[in-house]
């Protein structure tokens, strides 16, 4: 039977051409588009969560109420003990100490003089313990352009356009001045061991990535962190886990009025991430729903102008003794069979362009300079085992829809005004 | 003609209100002989109340006129040592930690000084208000048992940090007791209040200002001057930057 629909298809172009076109078109708009913005949309939390947010992070309340003003005065005391007791309450996640700091850098002459200085946007994390990570996670190697990772205190990697734009080289000493967690000024001479650029105009032209152990001395911060990041050592962020452990953290201290008691935050609800999650999660499904619905409605025209055309067809077979129900049950093995080859077609061209661009990406570093929002500057689709059959059931179930509709004109034909209709 | 013979009743009303206090301009001038001298030496702590701490910091400040100034940090450790001089709008920082001296500019001069309610901007200010601000007297009020005048100044400079200022005058000392300081938007960005009004030579002057930032959590800082000297001698070379060294 199978093999007989298939001939007639086959040989009747006219009967499958348009339909496995638009469906082929439907489902491979469906998973290109889905790929793609999956892994834009991932690759920009996944660089939020490894530069700013961790997949969790705890901080003090009075820090987290003001935490784009980077209050290190608010920041947590006692943080080893914290970090130590999140370890053992919490082994799923690596949790590592980060301090953010703001700032003056000043480059001096060979008279010492200021030639030139800049705001900088200071990030302190764990870069001499190399069991902590942070390096990679922060993506330094690649993001290096000169030098190397500091090695030894007083060592610090800084903006690359910070560098360039006052012509400073591997060796020579900035200073930092600022605040420290007390409130005193201070000021600190590092070294360059290198220079990088992350593609974001504020972190390069003014970032100053130093170890945590030169951060915690500079800015009087001994046994303190700004923020603790865990980040779950699957590597993938999951909402629902996040959430337990952020429930299961914060109930501690819930009716804690210390307005320097820790709480924590899960990724979804510590930044602006979490529209964009919901964005992510919904789309696939939004985007699905809405090409069914238009694929429906466009198959099913399909399918009236086919059913007028084999209006003869259908009335002769009906002639012959077929029944409707089976004339009407054919149809939609018809459509099953166009629905499956437009949908196999439609998913192995969306899969490709998936998987090219998952390699090759869209480099858009030209639009985004001069930009100050934390994105990456190749954007790259990504391949996720559901694209199998998010574009090749709504393809199938458009084409069944669509015939079933016009099908329906089938039982509404009169035996009786046959003759009559087909002029025999 | 009935126009005619109300304004006739009402002019000696406006004459008289207009009589009810002195010239705002005379008081200013006045104002500023009391808080400006030719020179000042200062010895002062600042008591800056964080929300987790109080630290005091104390310092040697020498100035002269409006356009010279010299600050020595001689404690907590931390900052002792930390030298400011400041010559007509340029402000350099030395560190004794790092043997560096770096200028300030731009946006860093509204930063707080030390963690204070206080910006470098605030403490570079000396000029006197009789040259920044028109003035007028807007009515009078007691505070702390003491009778003033409430005086509004507004900017007729564009340089200025505070395009307005509302102050409370003590009407015999004729030094401020309180001051509100606004944004050009209107917003309140500052408030102080000058207590334990001692007399130093000839002149009344403030002991304890309390710098309250009303953008930031706390209770202010305490400017508490230890010992001041008006008029004294201050050898030029305090005011060079071969000094921040020293």
């Amino acid at each position: 039977m199978i093999n007989f629909i298939f001939k007639a298809i086959w040989r009747d172009k006219n009967r499958s051409l348009l339909p496995i076109m638009v469906i082929t078109i439907g489902v491979f708009l469906t998973i290109a588009l889905s790929g793609y913005m999956r892994g834009v949309m991932g690759d920009m939390i996944d660089q939020t969560a490894r530069f700013n947010t961790g997949h969790v992070k705890v901080m003090t309340k009075a820090y987290a109420k003001d935490k784009d003003q980077i209050p290190n005065d608010l920041a947590i005391l006692g943080s080893d003990e914290l970090t130590q007791s999140l370890e053992k309450q919490y082994p799923d996640y690596q949790w590592v100490e980060r301090i953010r700091f703001g700032g003056l850098v000043d480059a001096p002459d060979a008279q010492g003089e200021s030639k030139g200085q800049g705001a900088s946007y200071g990030m302190a994390f764990e870069i001499f313990d190399k069991s902590s990570g942070e390096v990679e996670r922060m993506n330094i190697p690649s993001a290096i352009v000169t030098g190397r990772v500091p090695q030894k205190a007083k060592e610090a990697l800084i903006g690359d356009a910070f560098a360039k734009k006052l012509k400073l080289k591997i060796g020579d000493i900035i200073t930092y001045m600022g605040t420290t967690m007390n409130g005193s000024m201070t000021f600190e001479n590092f070294t360059i061991s290198g220079t990088v650029r992350f593609g974001v105009e504020a972190m390069d032209n003014g970032a100053v990535i130093i170890d945590i152990s030169d951060a915690r001395r500079m800015l009087d911060m001994t046994d303190a962190a700004g923020e603790i990041l865990g980040f779950s050592k699957d590597g993938v962020y999951f909402d629902d886990k996040a959430e337990k452990t952020e429930t299961s953290f914060n109930a501690k201290y819930t009716n804690s009025k210390d307005e320097f008691a820790p709480v924590m935050y899960r990724l979804k609800d510590g930044s602006d991430m979490g529209a964009y999650l919901d964005y992510v999660d919904s789309f696939a499904s939004m985007f699905v729903i809405i090409f069914v619905i238009i694929m429906s409605v466009v198959l099913w025209n399909t399918g009236l102008i086919a059913g007028l055309r084999r209006y003869q067809e259908f009335g002769i077979r009906l002639a012959l003794g077929e029944s409707k129900g089976h004339i009407y049950r054919t149809l939609m093995a018809e459509a099953m069979l166009v629905g499956i080859i437009g949908s196999v077609i439609g998913s192995a061209l969306g899969i490709s362009l998936v998987l090219f661009l998952q390699v090759h990406g869209i480099n858009i570093g030209n639009l985004i300079s001069g930009g100050t929002m934390m994105m990456p500057s190749v954007l790259r689709a990504k391949f996720t085992p559901d694209l199998l059959y998010i574009g090749f059931i709504p393809g199938l179930a458009a084409m069944v829809i669509g015939n079933m509709l016009s099908g329906i004109a089938i039982y509404k034909r009169e035996t009786a005004t046959l003759f009559k209709e087909l002029e025999v | 003609m009935k126009k005619y013979i109300l304004l006739l009743l009402i002019l000696p009303a406006l004459l008289f209100a207009e009589s009810k206090y002195p010239d705002a301009k005379t008081i200013i001038q006045k104002v500023d002989a009391n808080m400006t001298s030719k020179t000042q030496i200062v010895k002062s702590s600042m008591v800056i109340h964080n929300r987790r701490n109080v630290r005091t910091v104390t310092s040697i400040s020498y100035t002269e006129g409006s356009h010279k100034s010299f600050s020595e940090y001689l404690s907590p450790e931390m900052e002792k040592g930390t030298k400011m001089l400041k010559l007509d709008d340029r402000l350099w920082i030395y560190s004794p930690s790092t043997d560096r001296t770096i200028q300030l500019s731009g946006h860093m001069l509204k930063q707080s000084v030390m963690g204070s309610d206080l910006s470098y901007e605030d403490m570079m200010e000396d000029r006197k208000l009789i040259d920044l601000y028109d003035a007028k007297i807007t009515g009078d009020d007691t505070l702390g048992g003491r009778k003033t005048w409430i005086m509004e100044l507004n900017a007729k400079v564009s340089d200025v940090s505070y395009e307005k200022r509302k102050m409370w005058i003590d009407v015999e000392r004729l030094i401020p007791l309180k001051e509100e300081l606004y944004a050009k938007s209107g917003q309140l960005l500052k408030k102080t209040i000058m207590s334990d009004v001692a007399k130093f030579g000839g002149r009344w002057y403030p002991k304890k200002i309390n710098y309250k930032d009303m953008l930031k959590d706390g209770e202010g800082t305490d400017f508490i001057i230890s010992d001041i000297k008006f008029d004294a001698d201050i050898p030029d070379y305090i005011f060079s930057k071969a000094s921040l060294k020293k």
